[in-house]
């Protein structure tokens, strides 16, 4: 069930949704808050849900069970993967259809864009049709389009995968200009150090949560410590182990770190999510050797 | 005279008018990971174009392998472009066959991976991302290539998966292979062994990120406050970046940004900066010297 309602509240997400398509279960029982003036992140990768979590956000999808609480559709703005602009509309007639969409009145729309196209540098090719933009500057004006009537939720879907770091720092910018706009916004991506930079992280994986909370908070819930060798340990414990930066990083979860080891790191928030990851793995496949 | 995988020496490659490439030297030994990074238009797909043999340098020399690219070098190069690379509507098995058949390998090369083995009969465009992009691996590493060119290879792929997909690349450069990988993520540059980055054509800098980054500082801005932080920053012409509730302002010095700020409670210190704020800053000063006439 969905609930439109008007004005700000304390904050927009889900309530314990689940969304299934035919015999896929895309999302299990999901909780998520996005508040005002904040970024929130969804994390996963290909499959985990974060797009079917956003399409719900932004009203483009009905839950099969649960509640979602979002603003009416003209107080939400949605960025669709893939960049929801128009190719053959210039930038600025991408614009001007957008802001007239979400009936913004004409001079405040004009004032606006032109403040944010001369912010991420796209004032200089307003005439340009959207098509023939390169990958980061049609992911600026995805998100600008996504902005233009100052909605109290922002619903970004993985606007920076594929853009190179200059363009990601504009659209971290854009980012940031609505949050402290009051919008509360809410971004997907497959990066971690991107994800760290959001004051709310929910992890997916299967459609399901494997992680939420601040980055602080998700670093401290990881179960057992974490030890660094320069090799891949044998046996057993090669399978709680993984490479990262030249070396390898070993779950140990019952805390007590195992013998000959390089010492303990402190995780951070890459590491307590592939733990994470890797302890419902191994569940999985313990589960699946005892069935046998 | 252990031979070098990659070469380049003082290559340009223009296009008309436009320099693609501008006198770049890059190596890549046996058994090294090295990471290219740039924005877009740095110049990044030109230089693996023209270190693949697609494409001639204007000037300057490739080297593969101590010879000129050729068929033969081809031979000895593993490559996973961004697209993957894989037909669709053949399975993990079948593309892998045809592979190793086109570089002449026995069927010991296409024999798949565990990993991919319970995925054999699927055709590749119905399976998962971090799937398709183990079967690109498997692919472009049947033949043993002793050069591996990967271009983003971990895109769109979650955290354990990555760290798998690089377990594999550092299995090819233990076993010898030079590898090199295109990226715009700094997780992945914080796995290659050396960086090499470039901006407007040229190579900027290249090392470690220890030594990238040197003594690079950042500006960081605590502040309840912090949206309005943001706004007299921006109107000072100083771009903040938001983490958290901090906010980190890139090539300022604090008692700039404390004037800045005005009268606005916040606490401005300073902190080192990370790779990719130092990226950002020798992207901005080789486009400003660019754009000088």
């Amino acid at each position: 069930m969905t609930t439109p309602s008007a004005g700000r509240r304390d904050w927009w997400g889900t309530d314990d949704v689940s969304v299934r398509f035919g015999s896929t279960l895309a999302l299990d029982h999901v909780w998520f808050r996005a508040e005002p003036g904040q970024v929130s992140a969804v994390v996963g990768g290909d499959g985990a849900g974060r797009t079917t979590l956003l399409r719900c956000l932004a009203g483009a999808l009905a839950p099969t069970s649960g509640q979602v609480r979002r603003p009416g559709p003209l107080a939400t703005g949605y960025l669709s993967a893939g960049s929801g602009t128009y190719p053959d509309l210039s930038v600025a007639e991408n614009l001007a259809f957008r802001a007239a969409a979400y009936r913004v009145p004409p001079e405040t729309a004009r004032q606006r864009t032109a403040e944010l196209l001369a912010r991420t540098g796209l004032d200089k090719v307003t005439g340009r049709l959207a098509g023939q933009l390169s990958g980061g500057m049609r992911q600026k004006l995805g998100v600008i389009a996504a902005m233009v009537h100052s909605p109290d939720l922002l619903v970004l879907d993985e606007p920076t995968t594929g853009v190179d770091p200059v363009s990601r720092a504009d659209l971290w910018l854009l980012i940031t200009r609505a949050a402290a706009d009051g919008a509360a916004v809410v971004i997907a991506t497959s990066y971690l150090d991107e994800a760290e930079r959001a004051r709310h992280v929910l992890v997916l994986d299967a459609g399901s949560e494997l992680a939420s909370g601040t980055a602080d908070q998700i670093v401290a819930a990881m179960q057992g410590t974490l030890t660094v060798t320069s090799t891949r340990p044998a046996g057993e414990a090669g399978r709680r182990a993984w490479r990262r930066e030249g070396r390898w990083r070993v779950w140990n979860p019952d805390s007590a770190p195992s013998a000959g080891d390089g010492g303990t790191v402190r995780p951070d928030l890459q590491d307590a999510v592939t733990v994470a990851a890797l302890a419902r793995e191994l569940a999985r496949s313990g589960a699946e050797g005892e069935s046998r | 005279m252990t031979e070098l995988p990659a070469q380049a020496v003082g290559v340009t490659r223009a296009f008309g008018h436009f320099v693609a490439v501008d006198q770049v030297d890059l190596e890549v030994h046996p058994g090294e990971v090295v990471g290219l990074l740039g924005a877009n238009g740095a110049g990044k797909t030109t230089l693996i174009r023209l270190l693949l043999g697609l494409l001639r340098p204007t000037a300057g020399e490739i080297w593969l392998f101590g010879e000129p690219p050729s068929r033969g070098t081809r031979r000895r190069i593993g490559y996973v472009p961004q697209g993957l690379g894989l037909y669709d509507d053949l399975t993990p098995a079948e593309n892998l066959a045809f592979s190793a058949a086109v570089f002449g390998e026995g069927p010991a090369a296409a024999s798949l991976p565990e990993p991919l083995r319970r995925y054999g009969s699927t055709v590749v465009g119905s399976l998962p991302l971090g799937i398709q992009r183990t079967a690109a691996f498997a692919q472009a590493l049947a033949h043993r290539p002793d050069l591996l060119v990967l271009d983003e290879p971990t895109s769109g792929v979650d955290p354990l998966a990555r760290a798998r997909l690089w377990e594999t690349v550092a299995g090819a450069a233990a076993a010898g292979a030079g590898v090199l990988v295109t990226t715009h993520y700094m997780d992945e540059a914080g796995e290659c062994d050396r960086l090499v980055i470039m901006a407007a054509g040229r190579v900027v800098a290249r090392g470690t990120i220890p030594e990238i980054v040197g003594d690079a500082q950042v500006s960081v801005v605590e502040s309840a406050a912090w949206a309005e932080a943001f706004g007299a920053l921006e109107a000072a012409g100083m771009p903040a970046a938001l983490v958290g509730r901090t906010l980190r302002v890139p090539g300022a010095a604090p008692g700039a940004v404390r004037r800045a700020l005005g009268d606005i409670s916040a606490t401005v210190t300073s902190a080192p900066a990370t790779l990719e704020e130092r990226f950002f800053e020798l992207t901005l000063s080789a486009d400003a010297t660019q754009a000088q006439p």
